[in-house]
C-alpha cells in the first residue's frame, strides 16, 4: 500500500507541479494563442494530478484526500521529478522543459495503459491523448525555435542546456518502482530510455540543434530532495489553503 | 511578434453532417501553427470535430458600400420563403 501511495504521488506531483508552472504563463505568454495553449496544457496536467492524487488519498495511511495532498504537504513530501519544478525562464526554456517531459510522459502513459491497477490504467488511457498533443506542440516549437532566427536559436539552446541535466532522473528506478513493476502496476521507466532518446534525437536533428553535452544528472525529487525552486512555487500555489485552511468556493 | 504574423480565419464543424461555420480568427506564422492555435483557442469546450483555417487575405469580401444593391432587393421577396405550404403534421423535417 505504501508503495502504491508513493507511486501515485510521483505521478500526480509531476503533473501538478508542471501544471502550476505552466499556469504562471497565464496573461504573460508571447501572444494570446500561446497563452491559451500553455494554459490548456497546464489544465490537462492538473486534471491528471487530481486523478492520481485521489488514488494516492485512497491508499494514504493518514487519510488525506487529493486537496490535502496538493495543498498541505511541504517540500520534503513532494515526489515530483526535479525537471517539472524548474523555473519557466523565457518561452524557449519553458518549451525545452515541456519537450523533455512530455516525450517521456507519453511513453510512460502508453505503458501504464496496461497497468494491473485499473485506476492507473484508466487515468493513463485518458491522459495519453492529452499528452500526445503536448508532444506535438512542444516538438513543433523546438523545430521552430531551433531552425528559426539567430535569437530564437540562442534561446532554445540555452533552454535545453538548463533542462538537460534533469532528464536522467526520469529514467531512474528505485525499490518502490521495482516492486511495483514486478506486480505489473508500474511501468519500468528504465526501458523507456532508448525510444525517448530516439525521439529527442530526431526532433533536435530536424531543428538543426546539437544534443546538449552530457552532464552529471541532478536527482533526488522522488525522495523529497528538491531544488530551491519548489518552495517558492508551493508558497504561491498553497497560499490560499494555508491562510484560510479548508476554504471552499 | 504578432504584428508580423498573418491572420487566419477559423471554421469549425460542430459534428459530422453539419457544415463548417466561421468561429473567429487567430494569428500564426504558417498553416500548421494556425491549425494548432485554432484548436487551442476555439475547441476547448467540445465545439467541434473538424477545423479549417484559411488565410484571411484569401477571403474576398463584399463591399459594405454596395450593400443596398446587393442585399436590399431581397427584402420584399417574401414569396421566396417556403412558408406558404401546408405541412402535414406527420412530417417532422422539410
Amino acid at each position: 500500500m505504501r508503495g502504491l501511495f508513493d507511486y501515485a504521488c510521483r505521478l500526480g506531483d509531476d503533473s501538478l507541479i508542471l501544471g502550476q508552472r505552466l499556469s504562471e504563463w497565464c496573461g504573460h505568454a508571447p501572444m494570446l494563442e500561446l497563452d491559451l495553449a500553455l494554459a490548456n496544457i497546464g489544465l490537462d496536467l492538473i486534471g491528471q494530478a487530481a486523478h492520481f492524487l485521489k488514488l494516492a488519498g485512497e491508499t494514504d495511511d493518514e487519510g488525506r484526500n487529493a486537496d490535502a495532498l496538493a495543498f498541505h504537504r511541504d517540500v520534503l513530501d513532494f515526489r515530483n521529478c526535479l525537471l517539472v519544478e524548474q523555473p519557466n525562464g523565457d518561452f524557449a526554456q519553458t518549451i525545452a522543459r515541456q519537450f523533455l517531459f512530455s516525450n517521456w510522459q507519453e511513453l510512460l502513459f502508453r505503458d501504464l495503459c496496461a497497468s494491473r491497477s485499473e485506476t492507473i490504467a484508466a487515468i493513463a488511457a485518458k491522459a495519453v491523448k492529452e499528452v500526445t498533443y503536448h508532444v506535438r506542440f512542444a516538438n513543433e516549437w523546438i523545430v521552430r525555435l531551433g531552425d528559426g532566427t539567430a535569437e530564437s536559436r540562442t534561446r532554445i539552446t540555452h533552454g535545453l542546456d538548463w533542462m538537460w541535466r534533469f532528464a536522467d532522473e526520469l529514467f531512474e528506478a528505485d525499490g518502490t518502482i521495482e516492486s511495483l513493476v514486478e506486480t505489473g502496476v508500474a511501468a519500468d521507466v528504465r526501458k523507456l530510455r532508448p525510444e525517448w532518446d530516439m525521439r529527442i534525437r530526431k526532433v533536435l536533428a530536424e531543428a538543426t540543434l546539437d544534443r546538449p553535452a552530457p552532464r552529471r544528472g541532478a536527482k533526488g525529487g522522488r525522495t523529497g530532495y528538491h531544488s530551491e525552486h519548489l518552495g517558492h512555487l508551493l508558497s504561491e500555489m498553497q497560499f490560499l489553503q494555508r491562510a484560510y485552511p479548508g476554504a471552499e468556493w | 511578434v504578432s504584428k508580423n504574423w498573418p491572420l487566419w480565419e477559423v471554421f469549425i464543424r460542430a459534428k459530422n453532417g453539419l457544415s463548417h461555420r466561421h468561429a473567429g480568427s487567430v494569428h500564426a506564422a504558417d498553416a500548421k501553427m494556425a491549425l494548432e492555435a485554432a484548436r487551442d483557442t476555439y475547441t476547448r469546450r467540445m465545439e467541434g470535430v473538424s477545423l479549417w483555417v484559411v488565410p484571411s487575405a484569401s477571403i474576398v469580401a463584399s463591399d459594405p458600400g454596395e450593400s443596398s444593391e446587393l442585399f436590399e432587393p431581397a427584402a420584399d421577396k417574401i414569396y421566396r420563403h417556403p412558408t406558404f405550404y401546408v405541412i402535414p403534421d406527420t412530417v417532422k423535417n422539410i
